[in-house]
């Protein structure tokens, strides 16, 4: 069994004013702490993300890569959560494997009434580089940023312009590798 | 695998209900202290403690209590807990150690006499104390008679 993080009130604290700072200015790449070591086959900025956002109130879906036995374990020893077999019934869903990941339309998109209940997708992609790549644009971005995940099938992108156009619906997508996370919310579109 | 979940209860059960020293000596008088690994370093909660009037009626919340708890695992690969009431972060850290090395078939016999044995009998032989002092003090309704015959 691994161990989370090494001081579990405060390693979150800061994890989760990291993420909000990724929300706040979607592409930006931000580093977080993250716990010695993480379960195969996670990074330990998605293992770090769980261990911040994930608790016993949210229903978490595990794509095939990162459903391995020692990730269930991982969450549910430190996380508490609940791990659902559908894209659809998820709070969460960690994506290990980005090029057969579903088409973001399966995930929860949340309702017009509320639209904060919908999923967050926490996606391990093998690099994160600001300054090229898609060009994005929104809420946040004061002029454009781009930003290059290598690993994101062309679907994807595609899958998150369709995403931008439900606003408010939409899923929320953060993008990790190593120790950085980036983040594309519903309301940030892209080109190119 | 029910009795040996049975065994492990009945072990946690009588570490968590011993006292902090109690589980500090055992553990010094151990021949020799094994090394083991946090996993979750000892953290202080509450639990919420729910009942049911008459161990039949509708559960109810009971009210809350504090409870340390804690998990360790050995170089074996043995993971224990340790859930104890209270704020003790050292008992609750001895009592998951316990709870990993008393999973390992070759230990449990031997710890099983030298630690829990004696922690369950001082338990029991406390438990007959409190029952006796308070023993004298039962009033038998059902024994008063009628003044007037």
């Amino acid at each position: 069994m691994l161990a989370g993080f090494a001081d579990p009130v405060l390693d979150a604290q800061r994890v989760f004013r990291a993420v909000l700072d990724a929300m706040a200015h979607p592409g930006r790449v931000v580093e977080v702490a993250a716990p010695e070591s993480a379960p195969n086959p996670l990074h330990g900025a998605v293992a770090s993300l769980c261990l911040t956002l994930v608790d016993l109130d949210t229903a978490v879906w595990l794509d095939e890569m990162a459903g391995t036995q020692e990730t269930r374990e991982y969450l549910q020893f430190h996380c508490g959560c609940r791990l659902v077999e559908t894209p659809a019934a998820a709070r969460f869903a960690l994506i290990g494997d980005p090029a057969a990941m579903p088409a973001l339309s399966r995930f929860d998109t949340g309702t017009d009434e509320s639209p904060e209940r919908s999923a967050t997708l926490l996606v391990q992609v093998p690099s994160l580089r600001e300054g090229r790549g898609r060009r994005l644009a929104g809420p946040g971005i004061a002029s454009e940023v781009r930003l290059e995940a290598i690993g994101l099938p062309a679907g994807f992108w595609h899958g998150l312009r369709d995403n931008h156009a439900l606003f408010p619906r939409g899923v929320d997508v953060l993008l990790a590798a190593e120790r950085h996370v980036a983040a594309l919310p519903r309301t940030t579109s892209v080109s190119d | 695998m029910a009795a040996e979940r049975a065994a492990r209860r009945r072990w946690m059960s009588v570490l968590a209900q011993a006292s902090g020293e109690e589980i500090e000596q055992a553990w010094q008088a151990l021949p020799e202290q094994p090394e083991y690994r946090v996993v979750r370093r000892p953290e202080v909660g509450l639990v919420m403690v729910r009942a049911r009037a008459g161990g039949s009626g509708a559960p109810f919340n009971l009210g809350e209590m504090t409870v340390t708890r804690c998990t360790v695992d050995l170089p074996s690969g043995m993971a224990g807990h340790g859930y104890v009431a209270g704020r003790n972060v050292r008992h609750a850290e001895l009592a998951a150690v316990f709870d990993a090395l008393l999973q390992d078939p070759l230990l449990t016999a031997g710890l099983e006499e030298a630690v829990i044995a004696p922690l369950e009998a001082g338990q029991r032989e406390r438990r007959r104390q409190v029952a006796a002092r308070s023993a004298p003090t039962r009033v038998e309704f059902f024994t008063l008679v009628r003044g007037d015959d």
